[in-house]
């Protein structure tokens, strides 16, 4: 059993814990990810390593409660534990030779550019950090990101914030105006990851994006996440889940992701069910 | 004198047009007094050819002249002694090429069943406590990478030496194969879990949800242990490489029987892991994994499941008994045929698979004839479920985290031949993560082999 250490809403449906997983804790460096299972009954969930510390043993998870097992893990409180958390998952991010980065996170994507941010800031690279949520109610982790990187730009679909615009937008405004970047690391949902990738693609921009695909083991054994880069098959969670964003298929990867949606619904009153919730 | 009956006594089985619909074991096993009848059948030949026939060498004609003297205990204790998971090998091994295929029986009429009275045996051994050994310790500590067949295997073989065993296992449950690939109606999961709860009383600890190379390289866990073996199969599943193979609706049979097996999704969503099973199932491949996703498909609600195979019913590489059942349970064939290309509807679903037709050309490396294409042969066939059943690689991560590791150039780790022994002082491989996808008493024979090899080096050192 793995023990919530700490629980934190950080708005409504964003929700940051803290597991006990020394096994995690000691190897996990950025990029990487877990997979955990609630309960016996619990489907196998990935989720991107949002921070770690070797010493406590505890690592960092932000999660959404979009589907039925974020609902219910978001049910628990610090104290309590789950039964599974396997990690660290997937390669870490080749992020050496960056001197120069620009850093964009969407929506929750945020939470994972968060420690990509910090590391290569912490490693003397000039970092300009660029992330985007829907209202300013849903700005998370504004006090980290500030202190992860030169330059914070947090811009909002509906300019609640001030300043309206796309990630995208913002970083193109960069460009423009003839900024230089050896690298654009982008995280966040597929359409705002794609559209990043395009926005470089002329300026030929080393582009980073991470591939949160559908996946059941983790391991290699079950080829679920598999997605199109560069004309070959892929599996997200040994080859990734860092891509070339320029050599992704991301109209293929899309689809993917949409496979279960009618079961995620289905699975989803069967929690409220469970937990008393309405949806 | 012996029962000179030609057939092998029939085992009860559940009726095909009841069974297609739903998850319990298929093949009800002997009672005590079909397993002396079948017993009687046995000669019990002086230069026991069963034997020979046997990876682990399980004492044969011995086990079954306690049966015929209605002695199973006695049976029991016999078969333990070479084996460490006898009521698994009762049921999936492919009794007629190793044991029974030597059988004098078989000459003229069927040869014993010596897999169904292994079956009797184990299942009658089960239901009593077993007695765990008394165990010396001999204060050394081996690491055994991955729960599978290999891995249990030679962690029992380990810890009945006096070793203290700690067994990896990535997934949240162990048995490996056992548990996430054969169908809980071929292989019953409260079985498994009852041979692997012997081998914790035994002492052996098996901690889950780790990932060997990734929670610790192998170089770091030999800093700890005295010596390694890694079991950790043939997990990474070949995919055709053909157009549409990324659609929905199309799985490797890693992914639908691991979603099926491991997670239950056949209880969504009591069981929170879904999978979608449309009408028309195709299956592409010929081997027990093909069989094995084609009756899950059938269970899962597809009217109509075909075995798409390039070669022909003779090449079939499955076990007979699993043909027979797929056939009698309503699973079509269609042999010498290849797929092309998969096409998909506006949501991303497959809605149909063209495939050719294939004719058998000259033998191969493999001492199988090659399929070659058909000319002008192409069609194309309505389904919305495929099943990509056509082998898997050894799992790459142990390698690819420890340069030092020799494999070969499909990815299967070198070792000597005989010993286990890898490229890498103290390191011992067996199983599937060796040969390439095979059998779960290959595997077993290979981690017992393993146990053998690590005992000689730390017995003598």
């Amino acid at each position: 059993m793995y023990k919530i250490l700490r629980k934190e809403r950080l708005n409504d449906t964003v929700t940051l814990m803290e597991i006990h997983a020394p096994h995690v804790a000691r190897k996990a460096l950025p990029g990487q990810f877990i997979i955990f299972r609630i309960d016996e009954n619990g489907e196998r969930v990935p989720l991107t390593i949002a921070d770690y510390n070797r010493e406590t043993g505890g690592v960092t998870i932000i999660f959404q409660k979009v589907g039925a097992s974020t609902r219910l893990l978001d049910t628990l409180e610090a104290g309590d534990s789950i039964l599974d958390f396997a990690g660290p998952l997937g390669k870490p991010s080749e992020t050496e030779g960056i001197r120069r980065a620009a850093v964009l996170g969407g929506g929750l994507g945020v939470a994972i550019a968060y420690p990509q941010a910090k590391a290569l800031h912490q490693a003397g690279a000039k970092v300009d950090l660029f992330v985007g949520f829907r209202n300013k109610d849903l700005i998370i982790l504004e006090d980290e990101l500030k202190n992860a990187c030169s330059e914070l730009h947090i811009v909002t679909d509906d300019g609640s914030n001030g300043r309206k615009g796309f990630v995208t937008t913002a970083l193109a405004e960069k460009l423009e105006a003839g900024e230089e970047y050896d690298a654009v690391i982008a995280i966040g949902p597929l359409p705002m990851m794609r559209a990043a990738s395009e926005l470089t693609r002329p300026y030929g921009i080393r582009t980073i994006v991470s591939m949160n695909s559908i996946m059941i083991d983790g391991t290699g054994m079950c080829g679920g996440c598999r997605l199109t880069v560069g004309g070959e098959t892929k599996f997200a969670c040994v080859d990734g889940p860092d891509f070339d964003g320029h050599l992704v298929d991301f109209d293929s990867a899309m689809k993917r992701g949409a496979l279960y949606k009618a079961e995620e619904a289905e699975a989803s009153k069967h929690v409220c069910r469970l937990t008393g919730e309405v949806h | 004198m012996a029962n000179m009956q030609m057939q092998k006594t029939p085992m009860p089985e559940q009726k095909p047009e009841i069974r297609r619909h739903n998850f319990c074991e298929v093949a009800e096993g002997y009672t005590a007094e079909m397993a002396m009848n079948e017993a009687e059948r046995c000669l019990n030949c002086k230069n026991m050819p069963c034997v020979a026939g046997c990876p682990v060498g399980v004492k044969i004609p011995t086990f079954i002249d306690w049966i015929k003297k209605g002695d199973f205990a006695e049976a029991y204790k016999v078969i333990r002694g070479t084996s460490s998971l006898p009521a698994i090998c009762g049921r999936v091994c492919p009794q007629e090429n190793q044991c029974e295929k030597n059988c004098v029986r078989g000459i003229k009429g069927e040869p014993v069943a010596i897999g169904r009275l292994e079956r009797f045996v184990a299942d009658e051994g089960m239901r009593n406590q077993v007695e765990v050994p008394a165990i010396e310790e001999n204060g050394k500590k081996v690491a055994v990478i991955g729960s599978g067949p290999a891995g249990l295997s030679c962690a029992g073989a380990l810890r009945q030496k006096g070793y203290a065993v700690d067994v990896f296992e990535a997934l949240h449950t162990p048995g490996g194969v056992l548990v996430y690939g054969i169908p809980e109606f071929r292989l019953p999961k409260a079985l498994v879990n009852k041979e692997i709860d012997t081998l914790r009383q035994m002492g052996v600890n098996i901690q889950v949800n780790r990932v060997v190379g990734r929670f610790a390289t192998l170089d770091e866990l030999l800093a700890d242990y005295d010596a390694a073996f890694i079991g950790s199969g043939a997990g990474l599943p070949r995919f055709q490489n053909i157009p549409g193979e990324n659609l929905g609706g199309v799985y490797s049979a890693n992914e639908f029987l691991t979603r099926i097996n491991l997670m239950k999704a056949y209880d969504f969503p009591n069981h929170m892991t879904p999978v979608r099973v449309g009408k028309r199932a195709a299956v592409i491949g010929g081997g027990n994994v093909a069989m094995d996703a084609a009756r899950c498909a059938l269970r899962m609600g597809a009217e109509e499941v075909t075995i798409v195979y390039r070669r022909g019913e003779a090449e079939l590489p499955a076990r007979a008994e699993e043909i027979h059942h797929a056939k009698e349970e309503g699973v079509q064939f269609r042999f010498l045929t290849n797929p092309t290309s998969i096409q998909g509807n506006e949501t991303g679903y497959a809605c149909s698979m063209t495939c050719v037709e294939m004719e058998l050309g000259e033998p191969d490396a493999s001492g199988r004839r090659r399929p070659v294409v058909k000319e002008n042969s192409e069609f194309t066939m309505p389904v919305d479920t495929i099943i990509i059943a056509i082998g898997n690689s050894p799992n790459p991560l142990i390698p690819q985290t420890t340069p030092e590791l020799k494999t070969q150039k499909w990815g299967g780790i070198v070792v000597e031949e005989n010993t286990c022994k890898t490229s890498m002082d103290r390191v011992y491989a067996g199983g599937d993560a060796v040969t390439g996808a095979a059998t779960v008493i290959l595997a077993m024979g290979a981690g017992k082999q393993g146990a053998e090899e690590i005992h000689k080096l730390l017995s003598e050192a």
